[in-house]
């Protein structure tokens, strides 16, 4: 059997190129996909956690962690097209109305 | 198979239930009004209702994942009336925006039912799961004026880094999912009085202590604050500035007092540092600030440090001098809002100029709510700090409540020079005001309660 350590390390690794993706990227689509990643690096260790720990709570976190970023995305994404059609960009460096 | 499922007891969760299901139907309802008002109105009326409901739900329900106690209903009547605030200060502004669109009513509905289950949530998924509906329909109200594309841009900031700050949230609620067994607040402090504190604990605690940050706008997370706030309706600024925050510390005085209580040594230095930061960064900030919601913004910055005080302190004073203050900034807060709503032109600092000459009216209100702001007596603003204040020197945090006090004079300079624009400098063009009936009684009764409490603070201490 795969130890737990794996699952922990695996959901680590992913949740930190997740969090480096966000902050390093300046594409706001790439941002979203890099939201995706940590929030599916968690579903790794709930679900490695409840399996470990013979508990359902975790699995059903999952779901609605799932369903809950389908919602998140498609906000996300309406937003972008609404910006998109006002102003064609997709970057964060050309979406500067506001500073100070 | 024959599975006995009870039907939960639904009482403790009536406020909640009659917001969601009014939402829904709103949103049916859209579809067959032309004029949006109807469902303000409605809007209104079901926050009413809710509150008429709040009193009497005290109790757990759904599996004990939902608990409703004195300490969630002072907080949802702090929401319910938000809500009903930013309705009273919205019809007419929406209207004039040209942005009426019946879900933003709905939206409200729902953001609040959101803040309302963290408030009231006590298993980590409910808690989730409500701060997910509170944010979600809170980046839609931030994009509402779709074809603006500052609001679109605040919208998309919103969304990126409150997204971010979730999933920040939930990888802690994982590690503790891990250590613990279970979701439960109040199992994970049983488990944590047995067990003392570990690598794996201070994470799971700091991620969760950032994610609220995020929420509750204190630096060093705050950055998307100013950008969200100027570029979002001035009517959801305000919904925001309160709502969520209110939220956030909902959910801190929960966790912390609740789940981490036995680990306080480890939480409360981190807290006080992010307090007096978040303190020095809102106050001295806004001093630079040229556009009025911008810089009540760094207002809201700085106000939400004052409030941590509150949580830190670590008594039950402490935690409803936080409630307290909260409810005064509600009405100082939506008062300053509602009064740049009522002005045609007011976004900009240098449109106070001369006010008090074209409208002596307003300007004397927007006067009464930055001095309530800045705290001087007897204005609530007052009241609230003191009464905080107060709680931590009794608790022994003499020095910190100094180092408050001292931010809190930098925060006369930037209030003040808004009543000085209005009163001692000549006037650069004729103000004008679109007044309209709910604007103005949402005016009376923020100016009515600012008085109120300040000269009666019984009416809210005790």
């Amino acid at each position: 059997m795969v130890p737990l350590s794996w699952y922990i390390g695996l959901s680590a690794i992913v949740f930190v190129i997740g969090m480096i993706g966000f902050i390093v990227r300046r594409n706001i689509i790439i941002m979203l996909m890099s939201i995706e990643l940590m929030l599916n690096s968690v579903n790794i260790s709930l679900v490695a956690f409840s399996h470990y720990l013979q508990d359902f709570r975790g699995q059903v976190f999952v779901i609605f962690i799932i369903t809950v970023a389908a919602a998140e995305a498609a906000i996300g994404l309406a937003i972008l097209v609404a910006l998109f059609k006002n102003k064609s960009a997709v970057h964060t460096d050309e979406i500067m109305e506001m500073k100070g | 198979m024959n599975v006995n499922l009870p039907f939960p007891d639904l009482a403790p969760a009536m406020p909640e239930i009659v917001i969601i299901s009014a939402a829904t139907i709103m949103l049916l309802l859209e579809l067959f009004f032309k004029n949006k008002g109807v469902l303000a109105f409605m809007g209104i009326g079901i926050a009413a209702l809710a509150m008429y409901f709040v009193p009497m739900s005290i109790g757990d329900t759904f599996n004990g994942m939902f608990k409703s106690d004195l300490y969630s209903i002072y907080f949802k009547f702090i929401f319910l009336l938000n809500l009903m605030l930013t309705i009273m200060i919205s019809l007419q502004y929406m209207k004039r925006e040209k942005a009426e669109y019946g879900e933003y009513y709905s939206l409200l509905l729902f953001a609040t039912a959101g803040m309302m289950l963290m408030a009231s949530a006590k298993d980590l998924i409910v808690l989730y799961l409500g701060l997910e509906l509170m944010a979600l329909s809170t980046y839609i109200l931030a994009g509402i004026k779709k074809h603006d594309i500052r609001s679109n841009e605040a919208a998309i900031k919103y969304l990126l880094l409150g997204g971010f700050s979730s999933a920040i949230l939930l990888y802690g609620i994982s590690l503790l999912y891990g250590l613990t067994g279970t979701t439960d607040i109040y199992s994970i402090s049983v488990y944590f009085k047995f067990q003392g504190s570990s690598l794996p604990v201070v994470m799971a605690m700091m991620f969760i202590t950032a994610a609220f940050c995020f929420k509750i706008a204190a630096a060093p997370f705050h950055m998307w604050a100013p950008d969200v706030y100027e570029g979002a309706p001035t009517s959801v600024t305000a919904f925001m500035s309160i709502g969520p925050k209110a939220a956030g510390f909902a959910v801190i005085g929960r966790i912390f007092y609740v789940a981490f209580q036995s680990l306080q040594a480890d939480w409360v230095p981190v807290l006080i540092g992010i307090s007096i930061l978040t303190m020095a960064v809102g106050n001295i900030l806004a001093i630079t600030q040229t556009n009025i919601k911008r810089m009540l913004a760094y207002s809201s910055i700085a106000h939400a440090g004052y409030m941590l005080i509150g949580v830190i302190v670590g008594t039950s004073e402490g935690l409803s001098a936080m409630i307290t203050y909260l409810l005064i900034y509600t009405f100082m807060n939506m008062g300053a809002f509602a009064v740049i709503i009522l002005l045609d032109r007011g976004d900009e600092i240098k449109d106070y100029e001369g006010l008090a000459k074209s409208q002596p009216l307003v300007a004397g209100l927007m006067l009464v709510f930055m001095f309530s702001l800045t705290g001087i007596p007897p204005t609530a603003g007052f009241i609230g700090k003191f009464n905080l204040f107060m709680a931590a020197v009794q608790a022994g945090y003499a020095w910190l409540v100094i180092i408050a006090v001292m931010f809190s004079a930098v925060s006369a300079y930037y209030y003040l020079r808004i009543v000085m624009n209005m009163y001692m400098k000549d006037m650069t063009e004729e103000a004008s005001i679109t007044p309209s009936p709910t604007l103005a009684l949402a005016l009376a009764i923020t100016i009515m309660m600012v008085f109120a409490i300040g000269i009666m603070p019984s009416l809210v201490i005790g």
